[in-house]
């Protein structure tokens, strides 16, 4: 077998067990949709009641709340990658001749695809509290592909922060500021209605073009520069991601 | 210094050949310059205490830690430049069960065969699991196991796809007798098939049950290797026990022997250094005769491993310090 299909048959045993391990502890799934949705309803049916903007509320909140979906659930994957390396399995793999990234991408796969599960469960929320998205078909196909995208880029980024992190606690509060994050940006109200310093920061933080691209693709009404810096953003994290991944996890070898 | 181990003489017998290893944690000298070469087929141990060096032998050998000097050769391939060799050649049990928590024994060992590429792998695994009497937990997940469950699956899985070496690293540490005893006759099973055996442990016992060759591991060097009846031979300790029921028999035996025994009046019994040899037994008893001394129970006893272990970590970490060295271990041995 050749290096890169070996790397990629060792890479589906992995992956194989990240999924095993995720429906074993569904808790983690379920954790990741449930708080966005409690978020979700906090947000259009308390506090969005007095937020001006020009589109229904939960039009407006949908995108910013999908972004959240992900970031939220990154919490499960820096534990699950930290908690690999803590225990005693870690150093069976190393000493096999296995594919040194397998270990790795198969978290990746697991957090983007659990990222893509929740996302889809929180439009289904959406839908069933009002939402009336005026994408078509092919605009539909670009909110996936950017959910995908930005899902798989902070999955790289979150497999670095758990590598690097001294023990599983530690993993899971690294991403705290991802969660964090959302809040900073045009997720819940428009940029425009923010003091100066805030503003600026949220103008050019990676989750307000990733929310725009995502806002203009549901409504119709695609924005080419958002969806630009949206996946600039995203191939950039996940190139940096990926890089600290792997030079982490050289050293812990 | 012996040249590098390894060349195509005697890559055919050496499972594993190291020359010259050497690591450090910063300033801390953990390994200062170790020789050896384990014989395919065989087991060899490495004894030593606590912090002597011993994982960190085994992890430089398994691939999992590099060396900042010397040349190492697990299998034929060297540890640096033949990673990859060497891997596809050995399995591992370390001191932590690697195991996955959250599979069964079964998936767990079926990852393995997986990773392996094993053929016919439901046929190793229900065997692995047979044979390390885990059918009946084999649909539980691990994290249900107990702690020796857990130490043989862990052994299993290092089994599967058959490696010609395996470390085993203080594989008995915290299980019971009756486990001890089962991994001991997995061991001797696994060399009988030919698989050549790195083992280190505390207990003397275990390596003077299993082991061909123990090299005795102190303060970063090899203080002393050989069979374990050589190593035994190296230190003396030996004295044969005369034990009395009769306090006046013991009083009288006490006082005629006040110069060649050491008494112990709580047990009546006196114990008369000896070398173990028939002849020095026979030249003690003709002497017993002739002063009139009949013990009730006469043992000879031989110096044990404990013995060895504990002169030998002892004299090397003394002032004196060279007694037995590595570099005079081998004629030590010769004798």
């Amino acid at each position: 077998m050749s290096t890169a299909s070996t790397a990629l048959a060792d890479s589906a045993i992995m992956l194989r067990r990240n999924i095993k391990h995720t429906l074993r502890n569904p808790i983690t799934v379920f954790n990741a949709i449930l708080f966005p949705i409690v978020m979700m309803l906090l947000f259009v049916k308390v506090l969005g009641g007095g937020f001006d903007v020009d589109v229904p509320y939960i039009d407006y909140a949908t995108p910013g709340l999908l972004v959240m979906t992900i970031s939220y659930g990154l919490g499960a994957t820096s534990t699950a990658v930290n908690d690999d390396m803590t225990k005693g399995i870690i150093n069976r793999f190393k000493t096999m001749d296995v594919s040194r990234g397998a270990m790795l991408t198969g978290h990746v796969v697991v957090t983007t695809v659990r990222c893509l599960v929740a996302c889809a469960a929180i439009i289904g929320v959406a839908f069933a509290m009002g939402f009336d998205p005026g994408a078509s078909a092919v605009e539909w196909l670009g909110v996936a592909g950017v959910i995908a995208l930005v899902s798989f880029a902070a999955a790289w980024l979150t497999v670095a922060l758990g590598l690097a992190a001294k023990s599983p606690e530690a993993a899971g509060m690294a991403t705290v500021p991802l969660i964090m994050l959302p809040f900073l940006s045009s997720a819940f109200v428009p940029s425009d209605t923010m003091g100066t310093g805030v503003r600026q920061f949220v103008e050019y933080q990676p989750f307000t073009p990733i929310i725009e691209s995502l806002r203009g693709l549901l409504a119709g009404n695609p924005s080419s520069g958002d969806t630009f810096a949206a996946l600039a953003w995203s191939v950039g994290i996940a190139v940096l991601g990926y890089a600290w991944a792997v030079s982490s996890f050289k050293k812990r070898a | 210094m012996t040249g590098p181990p390894g060349t195509l003489a005697d890559m055919n017998t050496s499972a594993i050949a190291v020359s010259g290893l050497r690591k450090a944690y910063g300033d801390k000298v953990v390994l200062d310059g170790i020789d050896f070469d384990v014989p395919a087929g065989s087991v060899y141990s490495l004894l030593g205490p606590n912090g002597a060096g011993k994982t960190t032998t085994v992890n430089i050998l398994a691939t999992l830690m590099t060396a900042d000097a010397g040349l190492v050769q697990v299998a034929g391939h060297d540890v640096v430049t033949g990673t990859k060799g060497v891997r596809s050649a050995i399995g591992v049990t370390g001191q932590f069960a690697a195991v996955d928590e959250l599979l069964s024994g079964r998936e767990n060992l079926q990852m393995m065969a997986d990773l392996k590429r094993v053929r016919s792998g439901d046929k190793v695994i229900s065997g692995l699991l047979e044979r390390f009497d885990l059918v009946e937990s084999a649909q539980k997940l691990v994290s249900t196991y107990s702690g020796g469950m857990r130490r043989k699956l862990d052994l299993a899985m290092t089994l599967v796809g058959n490696p010609e070496i395996i470390f085993l690293d203080e594989p008995t540490t915290g299980l019971d007798p009756r486990s001890r005893r089962t991994m001991w006759q997995i061991v001797r099973d696994l060399v009988a098939d030919g698989t050549t055996i790195f083992l280190t442990t505390q207990y003397l016992d275990e390596a003077d049950e299993l082991a061909d060759r123990i090299a005795v591991l102190s303060d970063g060097r090899i203080a002393a290797e050989g069979t374990s009846d050589e190593l035994k031979r190296l230190i003396p300790g030996g004295h044969v026990r005369l034990r009395f029921t009769d306090p006046a028999a013991y009083r009288h035996a006490a006082s005629a022997l006040r110069e060649e025994a050491a008494k112990d009046d709580e047990t009546l019994s006196l114990r008369i250094p000896s070398d173990g040899t028939q002849r020095e037994l026979r030249s003690i008893l003709d002497w017993l005769d002739s002063v009139d001394i009949e013990a009730d129970e006469l043992t000879v006893h031989t110096p044990d491993l404990d013995d060895v272990f504990l002169s030998l970590t002892e004299r090397t970490t003394g002032t004196t310090g060279t007694t037995v060295s590595h570099s005079n271990s081998q004629e030590a041995i010769a004798k």
